[in-house]
């Protein structure tokens, strides 16, 4: 059984990283990885809000939206498919935890709070984090299993932006053409560490 | 801004992925077909164009603090409709790209351009540039899909241009075009093409 969570997780933060091989939350990780430093407070805020979104996701489309996921209200609704909300639920719950994920650090954890900053309420709008919720759908995962994704998809994307932010610390040194200085030669970046992590995908677990 | 200046500026001048940085996601996940990223650009162009104009229609009734939700709730709704029609009319199509429709949700020039654009514009003019802006992003997108498909399996739209050599012509396919890293050199070339030819985009040295 552990076996079976473990292997869930390291392909959830190698084979499967959200970043590198599903290309998701890009713009932030293109954007937000200047410095080391900021893109450590974001990879951080990014484990925690998709440990808390993806199981909550998980227990909403379960018991309310699959189709006969309402048979515990009664008889009634026992047949009624509510997945076609899918999206808005989840978008919804995105919002709503990330709200309250800030209420809750502002008011017990002020120096976390203050080093992420802008970040928390940007995740709102990072598609790894609905990406995540809608793999998670599209994979069937049970809830045990929906936690150990959702804490190992954002330890891979924590850990893909961490190392792209350490490749263009260095690149400040080193002489870029013209044309492609600043996005064109960080695309380029990007595409070589995807090819990196495409070597993972021989894997099986 | 002119009518023409707001629908054609982003194709170029101002293209919402090579400067603006947004909505990078799908363009690189769903490039491997010309297909998928034809029917990718139509339900983009689609969903902007609507979310704008209607964002832009209620935008003097919408409490600052609520902004955000509001508009995510449209465009939700919006992507939601196109879902629903993708799957009834091309569902071939709909199911090979996964989760990437649904995600046009989060892809940030929907939710950029409702934000910068339609919340200070009118109706009209919030439309051209929802599609403006379409546009910019579906130009990216086939230039990466024309050169993935012809240099990845040899063809365009599934005709064959370039005869394979396992199906007795003299193309060797280029197997690393039809995997994920290969639309991050092409857009990064892309970039490289666009800013050697309008050189103030280039971007500053730090």
């Amino acid at each position: 059984m552990l076996e079976h969570y473990l292997s869930l997780f390291i392909k959830a933060v190698f084979i499967e990283n959200l970043a590198l091989a599903f290309f998701l939350g890009m713009c932030t990780f293109l954007a937000v990885s200047k410095k080391v430093e900021t893109a450590t407070g974001l990879g951080i805020a990014v484990i925690v809000v998709q440990t808390i979104t993806v199981p909550a996701n998980n227990l909403i489309y379960n018991y309310l939206l699959k189709e006969g996921a309402l048979a515990w209200t009664g008889a009634s609704l026992a047949n009624e498919d509510l997945s076609f909300l899918g999206l808005i639920s989840y978008i919804g719950v995105i919002a709503a935890i990330v709200q309250i994920l800030e209420m809750t650090l502002d008011k017990f954890f002020p120096a976390l709070y203050a080093s992420l900053g802008i970040f928390l309420p940007l995740i709102t709008v990072n598609c790894a984090i609905l990406g995540g919720s809608l793999f998670m759908v599209e994979r069937n995962y049970n809830f045990p299993e929906s936690v150990v994704f959702g804490f190992g998809s954002g330890v891979g994307w924590a850990l893909a932006i961490m190392a792209l932010a350490g490749i263009r610390e260095k690149m400040k040194y080193s002489d870029v053409p013209d044309g492609l200085r600043g996005l064109g030669i960080t695309f380029i970046t990007v595409g070589l560490m995807a090819l990196g992590f495409l070597a993972f995908s021989g894997i099986q677990l | 801004m002119s009518i023409k200046k707001t629908l054609f500026n982003p194709l170029f001048e101002n293209n919402p992925i090579a400067l603006q940085i947004l909505g990078i996601c799908s363009a690189l996940a769903v490039t491997t077909k010309m297909e998928a990223v034809l029917v990718m650009c139509v339900a983009v162009i689609f969903v902007m164009a609507l979310s704008n104009f209607s964002v832009s229609l209620i935008r003097h009734h919408i409490p600052n603090s609520i902004r955000i939700i509001v508009e995510m709730t449209i465009i939700a709704s919006l992507v939601i409709v196109t879902d629903q029609l993708l799957k009834a009319f091309v569902y071939d199509v709909a199911k090979s790209m996964t989760v990437y429709v649904s995600l046009i949700i989060t892809n940030c020039i929907v939710m950029g351009r409702a934000e910068a654009y339609a919340m200070k514009n009118g109706p009209f003019m919030s439309l051209l540039d929802g599609i403006g802006n379409g546009l910019g992003y579906s130009i990216v997108l086939i230039f990466v899909g024309l050169f993935r498909e012809l240099l990845g399996s040899g063809k365009i739209m599934g005709l064959t241009i370039l005869p394979l050599t396992r199906e007795g012509g003299w193309y060797e396919a280029n197997g690393m075009m039809l995997l994920s890293p290969s639309a991050f050199f092409l857009i990064g070339l892309f970039i490289w093409g666009l800013r050697a030819w309008k050189k103030n985009q280039v971007e500053e040295e730090n």
